[in-house]
C-alpha cells in the first residue's frame, strides 16, 4: 500500500494517455475495441479513485497525502509534484466518476460525424488534463495541465458540435487562452518578486509572506489570476463564451464542461490565488463579490429569456457559479467550504441537466422549449428525472444543490476581517433574491417541457422512448449522489474543512490595520472550524430574527 | 640578388591547426566534394544515391561534433577568430540535424519534380557547411565568409523550380535583398575595423566597450546588426520573406525558415555577446524595436493570409520577434545575458523542430491537393487524420500551448524578460503575451478548417505519403512533444554562455 501511494496519483494522471496510445494502434473501424479500451481505462482510473477514497486519512484531511515529488525542470526549480488533500479530493473523485459515465452514455450515442476513436481519445486526453490540474502542487505543472484541457475540448466542440460550432469553439479557446496567458505572467511575476526560487504552491505562499512582495505588486498579480481563473469559472462579464460553447458542444462535451472544467477556475482561486496572496484577496474580495452577485442575477435573468433548453442550463451555470464565487469572496472558512460543496453539487446537478437535455435532443431533435412539452406523458421516467434534478438545481433542502447555495449566502452575512461587512450583507440579499429567480426559471422550464400534453408534431413520434439502459447506468450514480450529499452534507464538509483551514490559515497573518471587526466574526482569521462558524451563524440568525 | 631578396622574406609558418576542432567541417566538405564528383563521373546513374549520401554526410559530420562535446574543451583557433565551444557545438548539431530533416523532406520532392538532384544536394551541403562555420566564427571576416557560403547556395536553391516564374521571383528577390544586406553589413564592418584595428570580435569588444569613438562605433554596430536583421527577416527588413517562401520549393522554404534563420541569429548573438556586449545603449533599444515590430506586424499580417506558406512566412517573422526579444535586455547584467542567450538557443532548437514539421505536413498535403491554400485543407481530419494530428501538434506548439515544445520556448523568453525586471523587459513581455493570443487565432483558424469543415467535392481518398517524409514528420513531432513534456532535454543544450568566449 505504501508503494501504491507513491505512484497511485501519477498512474491516475497518465493511465488515460496509455489508453490513448493503445487506441492509436487500432484502425478506426474497430469501434467496439475503442469503446472497451476507453471505458476500461477510465474505470481503472476510477478504481484508483476508490482505493484513494478508502485509503485517504480523513483525520488528517488538511494534510497533503499521496504526495510525490520528482525533479522536472531543474533550471526553474519546478517539480513534478502531486498530492491531494481534503480540498482536492472531492473534485478529483468527481472527475474520476464523471468520465466513465460519459463514456458509458456515449456507447450508442456518438454525435455526428461519429468517429468514436477520435472522440474517445479526446475524452481520455481531457481526463489526463483534469486529473492533473486537481492534483498538481506546482504552479508550472498546474499551468501545463490547465492548458492540456483546452485542445481536446476545442476539437470536441469544433468537430462534433452544433451548427455554430466554428464560432463557439474558437471563442471558447481564445477567451480561455487570453486568461491563461495573463495567469502565466502572474505566475512568473510571483516567481521573481517573491524571490523564493520555487514554483511550489506552498513554497511560494511562504516566500510571499517572508520576503514581502509589495502590496501593489500583489494586487496586480492577483488581478492577473483573477482574469485567468475568472474567465474559466466563468464570472460576469467574462462569461459570454459559456452559453455558446455549451449550446454548440455535443452532450458529452457539455457534461464534462459543466461538471469539471468550470471547477478548474474556482479551484484555482481556493488552491492558488488566495493561499498565496491573502492580502490581495482581501482587497479584491468586494469586487469578486460584486461580480459574483451580478453573475447570479444576470444569469438568472438570462435564463428567463432563453428559448433553448441547453442555453438556459448554460446561463443557470453562470448563476450557480456566482454562488460559488460569492462563497469564495467572503474568505471565510464557512464560505469556502460552501464553495467547494457548491462545485461538486453543481458538477453533479448541471452535468445531469445536460445529460437529460442531450437525451431529449436525441429524441425530439430540438431543444426549443416551446416545441417541447409532455415529457412526463411520453417518457415518464425521464420526466421525473428532469423534475428531480431541477429541484436539486434550484436548491431544494435535502438535495445537494442546497448545501452549495445556502451556506454561501449565509457566509456573506459575516465576511472575513477586512472585507466590508455591510457590502456583503447587501450581496447576501441580492443572492437570496437570485434563489427565488432560480426557482422561477427552473420550475418554468420543467413546466414547459415536462408537463402538459405533447405537442402535435411529436405526439405520435415512435422515436420518443423512455430512459434506456445506457442512460440508466450513466445517470443512476449521479442521481444517488445528489440525494446522498443532500441528506448527509457532512460527507463533503468534513473532508474539505480541515484542508480549507490548513490552506487558508495564511489569512491569519494579514495585517488588518483599521479593519472594522464585526461582533459575529466568523472569519477564518478568528474561528477555528466549521462548528464555531455554525455556532456563530446561529447567533447571527437569532439576532436577525430578534430584529 | 634574388637570393638576397628571398632571404628577406619571412618564411611562412603555418599556424597550428587543431584538426579535431575542424573535423565536422572537413567531413562535410568531403561529402560535398564526393557528391559533386559522383555527378561528374557517373552522370545520371549516380542520381539515386545522392540524397542518401547527403543524409549520411550530415549525420557523419555529427560524429565529430559529439566527440568534441564529450571532450568538452573550448578550443580557440587562429587567435580567437574561430572558436569551438559549447555554443558552437550546440548550433552545429542543430544545423546538421535540421539539414538532415530537410534532406528527408526533399528526397521525393526533388526526385519526382526532376529538379537536378545532384546539384541540389551539393548546394544544400555547402550551405550547411557555411552554417557550421558560422557557429564558430568569432571574427568579422570569418563571419562574412560563412554568411556568403551559406547564402549563395540558398539563393540558387530558392530558384530551383526553374520553369516556374514564382520560383524565379523568389530567388531573385532573395538574392537582391541579401546582397543589399551584405553591403550594409560590410560597410558597418569596415567602420568597425577602422575604429578598432582588428577583425577579431573579442578585440573589437575591448575597444568599443571602452567608449572610444562612440559615434562611429554606434553607427557601425547599427549597420552590422541591421544586416543580420535582414537574414532573420525582422521587421522592417522582412519584405523578401513572404514572396521567397511562397515561390521557393517547399523543402527549401523549410530550410530557409529554420536553418538559414538560425544561422542569422547565431551571427547576431555572437556579435552582440562577444563583440558589442558593453554597448547595451545601442543594441538594447534597437532589439526592443525590432522585436516588438516583428511580433506585431508579423502576426497582424498573418491574420489576413489565405495561403499556408505565406502565413508561415509571417508567422516566421513574428517568431523572429520572439527570438530577438531577450536580446533587448541582454546587456543588463552578466546573469541576464546568460539568461537571454539561453532563451535564444532554447527557442531556436524548439523552433527548428516544430517549424520543419509544419513544412513537412504542408508538403504531404500538397501531394494530394497540389495547393497550399488554407481552404484546400478543409475536411482533412476525415481522410487524413494522422496528418491533421501532426499539423495540430506543430501549430499548437508554435502557439505555445503546453505540453508541446513551444510553450517552453515562449516560457524561456518570458522568463528572460521578466528576470531583467525593467520597464523595457516587462513592456516587451506584455507585447509578447498579447501577440501570443493574436497568433493563436490564425493557427486555430487553420486547425478549424482542417477539423471542422467538410472535404471539398466530398473527395476523401487518402493521401499517400512517402516513407522519408513520414520519417521527417515523425522525428520533428517526437522532438516537439518531448521538448515540451521534458524541458530539461533542451536545457541541457541551452546551457551555454558566450560572454568572454572570444579567448
Amino acid at each position: 500500500m505504501e508503494q501504491f501511494r507513491e505512484w497511485g496519483l501519477s498512474a491516475a494522471i497518465f493511465l488515460p494517455l496509455i489508453g490513448v496510445a493503445v487506441m492509436m494502434a487500432f484502425p478506426k473501424t474497430d469501434e467496439a475495441i475503442h469503446k472497451v479500451i476507453a471505458l476500461g481505462t477510465s474505470l481503472l482510473v476510477a478504481a484508483i479513485g476508490v482505493v484513494l477514497l478508502f485509503d485517504f486519512d480523513y483525520d488528517n484531511a488538511g494534510e497533503m497525502q499521496w504526495g510525490v515529488e520528482h525533479d522536472w525542470i531543474e533550471i526553474i526549480n519546478t517539480q513534478f509534484s502531486v498530492g491531494i488533500d481534503g480540498m482536492s479530493l472531492p473534485l478529483l473523485l468527481l472527475t474520476m466518476l464523471i468520465t466513465p459515465l460519459v463514456i458509458i452514455y456515449s456507447w450508442n450515442h456518438f454525435p455526428e460525424p461519429h468517429n468514436p476513436k477520435a472522440f474517445l481519445i479526446l475524452i481520455l486526453v481531457l481526463h489526463t488534463g483534469m486529473i492533473g490540474t486537481f492534483v498538481a502542487r506546482d504552479l508550472v505543472l498546474f499551468f501545463v495541465f490547465f492548458e492540456v484541457v483546452l485542445l481536446p475540448m476545442f476539437f470536441m466542440i469544433a468537430v462534433w458540435g452544433g451548427e455554430d460550432r466554428r464560432y463557439a469553439s474558437l471563442k471558447f479557446f481564445l477567451f480561455t487562452l487570453f486568461g491563461s496567458a495573463l495567469m502565466l505572467v502572474s505566475f512568473l511575476a510571483l516567481y521573481f518578486l517573491a524571490d523564493g526560487d520555487t514554483f511550489s504552491i506552498v513554497g511560494l505562499s511562504e516566500a510571499v509572506s517572508e520576503n514581502g512582495v509589495s502590496r501593489n505588486a500583489q494586487l496586480w498579480i492577483f488581478g492577473g489570476m483573477l482574469l485567468g481563473f475568472g474567465i474559466k469559472v466563468p464570472m460576469f462579464p467574462f462569461h459570454t463564451w459559456l452559453p455558446d460553447a455549451h449550446t454548440q458542444a455535443p452532450t458529452q462535451g457539455s457534461v464534462i464542461l459543466a461538471a469539471v472544467l468550470l471547477k478548474l477556475g474556482t479551484y484555482g482561486f481556493v488552491r492558488i490565488a488566495i493561499p498565496i496572496l491573502p492580502e490581495a484577496a482581501v482587497a479584491w474580495a468586494p469586487w469578486i463579490g460584486l461580480l459574483a452577485v451580478i453573475g447570479i442575477i444576470y444569469g438568472a435573468l438570462g435564463c428567463l429569456a432563453q428559448t433553448d433548453m441547453k442555453r438556459l442550463i448554460a446561463f443557470s451555470s453562470v448563476a450557480h457559479m456566482g454562488y460559488v464565487m460569492l462563497g469564495i469572496a467572503t474568505l471565510t472558512d464557512w464560505g469556502i467550504n460552501a464553495a467547494i460543496f457548491g462545485m461538486v453539487a453543481h458538477g453533479l446537478i448541471t452535468g445531469m441537466l445536460f445529460f437529460v437535455a442531450g437525451s431529449i435532443k436525441e429524441r425530439y431533435h430540438t431543444l426549443e422549449i416551446k416545441r417541447l412539452g409532455g415529457l412526463l406523458v411520453q417518457a415518464p421516467r425521464m420526466g421525473w428525472i428532469l423534475g428531480f434534478i431541477t429541484m436539486a438545481s434550484l436548491g431544494l433542502p435535502g438535495l445537494a444543490g442546497f448545501w452549495g447555495e445556502f451556506p454561501a449566502i449565509l457566509a456573506s452575512y459575516n465576511p472575513a476581517n477586512g472585507v466590508p461587512t455591510t457590502l456583503f450583507r447587501v450581496y447576501m440579499v441580492i443572492a437570496a433574491i437570485g434563489t427565488v429567480l432560480a426557482a422561477g426559471y427552473l420550475l418554468w422550464l420543467l413546466q414547459r417541457t415536462a408537463f402538459g400534453e405533447p405537442s402535435e408534431e411529436f405526439a405520435d413520434d415512435p422515436h420518443i422512448t423512455d430512459t434506456n439502459r445506457d442512460e440508466w447506468i450513466a445517470w443512476t450514480p449521479m442521481l444517488i449522489l445528489i440525494l446522498v450529499f443532500g441528506l448527509a452534507p457532512g460527507l463533503i464538509f468534513n473532508v474539505t474543512d480541515p484542508a480549507v483551514q490548513e490552506n487558508l490559515s495564511e489569512c491569519l497573518s494579514v495585517d488588518l490595520d483599521g479593519a472594522k471587526k464585526s461582533e459575529f466574526d466568523v472569519g477564518l482569521c478568528e474561528r477555528d472550524g466549521i462548528e464555531a462558524a455554525l455556532a456563530s451563524l446561529d447567533v447571527a440568525l437569532a439576532d436577525v430574527d430578534g430584529e | 640578388m634574388s637570393a638576397a631578396l628571398l632571404a628577406q622574406v619571412v618564411p611562412f609558418e603555418r599556424p597550428a591547426i587543431d584538426w579535431h576542432a575542424f573535423a565536422p567541417e572537413l567531413v562535410l566538405l568531403g561529402f560535398g566534394v564526393l557528391l559533386t564528383s559522383l555527378d561528374a563521373i557517373f552522370l545520371e546513374r549516380g542520381r539515386k544515391l545522392t540524397s542518401a549520401l547527403a543524409g549520411i554526410g550530415l549525420l557523419a559530420a555529427l560524429v565529430p561534433v559529439i566527440t568534441l562535446a564529450i571532450d568538452g574543451q573550448d578550443r580557440y583557433l587562429f587567435g580567437g577568430a574561430y572558436v569551438v565551444d559549447n555554443f558552437a557545438l550546440v548550433m552545429k548539431a542543430l544545423f546538421l540535424l535540421s539539414g538532415y530533416v530537410v534532406v528527408l523532406m526533399s528526397t521525393n520532392y526533388i526526385a519526382e519534380g526532376d529538379y537536378w538532384e545532384n546539384e541540389y544536394y551539393g548546394m544544400l551541403v555547402t550551405s550547411i557547411l557555411g552554417m557550421i562555420l558560422m557557429a564558430s566564427a568569432r571574427d568579422l571576416i570569418t563571419i562574412f565568409v560563412a554568411l556568403e557560403l551559406l547564402s549563395i547556395p540558398a539563393y540558387l536553391m530558392a530558384t530551383w523550380r526553374k520553369r516556374d516564374l514564382r520560383s524565379n521571383e523568389a530567388g531573385l528577390k532573395y538574392y537582391l535583398m541579401g546582397v543589399f544586406a551584405s553591403a550594409i553589413m560590410l560597410y558597418g564592418m569596415s567602420l568597425l575595423y577602422g575604429v578598432t584595428g582588428s577583425t577579431v570580435l573579442a578585440d573589437i569588444g575591448e575597444v568599443v566597450n571602452e567608449g572610444d569613438s562612440t559615434s562611429i562605433s554606434t553607427l557601425a554596430i547599427v549597420f552590422v546588426l541591421a544586416g543580420f536583421a535582414f537574414k532573420v527577416s525582422a521587421v522592417p527588413f522582412h519584405t523578401w520573406a513572404p514572396d521567397t517562401y511562397e515561390g521557393a520549393p517547399t523543402p527549401v522554404t523549410g530550410f530557409l525558415a529554420v536553418a538559414s534563420k538560425a544561422a542569422g541569429f547565431v551571427a547576431l548573438v555572437q556579435l552582440i555577446f562577444v563583440g558589442f556586449w558593453g554597448r547595451s545603449d545601442v543594441y538594447e533599444p534597437l532589439m526592443w524595436a525590432l522585436a516588438a515590430a516583428s511580433m506585431t506586424v508579423g502576426n497582424l499580417i498573418a491574420l489576413r493570409q489565405t495561403n499556408m506558406v505565406r502565413m508561415m512566412a509571417y508567422s516566421g517573422i513574428a517568431s523572429a520577434g520572439y527570438i530577438l526579444a531577450p536580446l533587448a535586455v541582454a546587456g543588463d547584467s552578466v546573469a541576464i545575458a546568460d539568461e537571454s542567450l539561453r532563451a535564444v538557443v532554447t527557442y531556436l532548437v524548439i523552433y527548428a523542430a516544430m517549424n520543419l514539421g509544419v513544412f513537412g505536413v504542408i508538403m504531404a498535403i500538397a501531394r494530394k491537393t497540389k495547393s497550399a491554400e488554407i481552404s484546400s485543407y478543409s475536411g482533412l481530419f476525415h481522410y487524413a487524420p494522422g496528418l491533421t494530428v501532426a499539423m495540430t501538434i506543430f501549430l499548437m506548439s508554435l502557439a505555445g500551448i503546453p505540453p508541446l515544445g513551444g510553450w517552453w520556448a515562449k516560457f524561456a523568453v518570458f522568463k528572460a524578460l521578466a528576470s531583467a525586471d525593467t520597464v523595457a523587459g516587462w513592456s516587451l513581455a506584455v507585447v509578447a503575451a498579447v501577440n501570443s493570443v493574436i497568433a493563436l487565432y490564425y493557427y486555430l483558424s487553420v486547425l478549424r478548417t482542417m477539423w471542422a469543415d467538410e472535404a471539398p467535392d466530398g473527395d476523401v481518398s487518402p493521401i499517400r505519403v512517402p516513407a522519408s517524409l513520414v520519417a521527417a514528420m515523425a522525428l520533428t513531432a517526437i522532438a516537439t512533444v518531448a521538448f515540451g513534456v521534458w524541458p530539461p532535454l533542451v536545457d541541457g543544450v541551452a546551457d551555454v554562455t558566450l560572454l568572454g568566449a572570444g579567448g
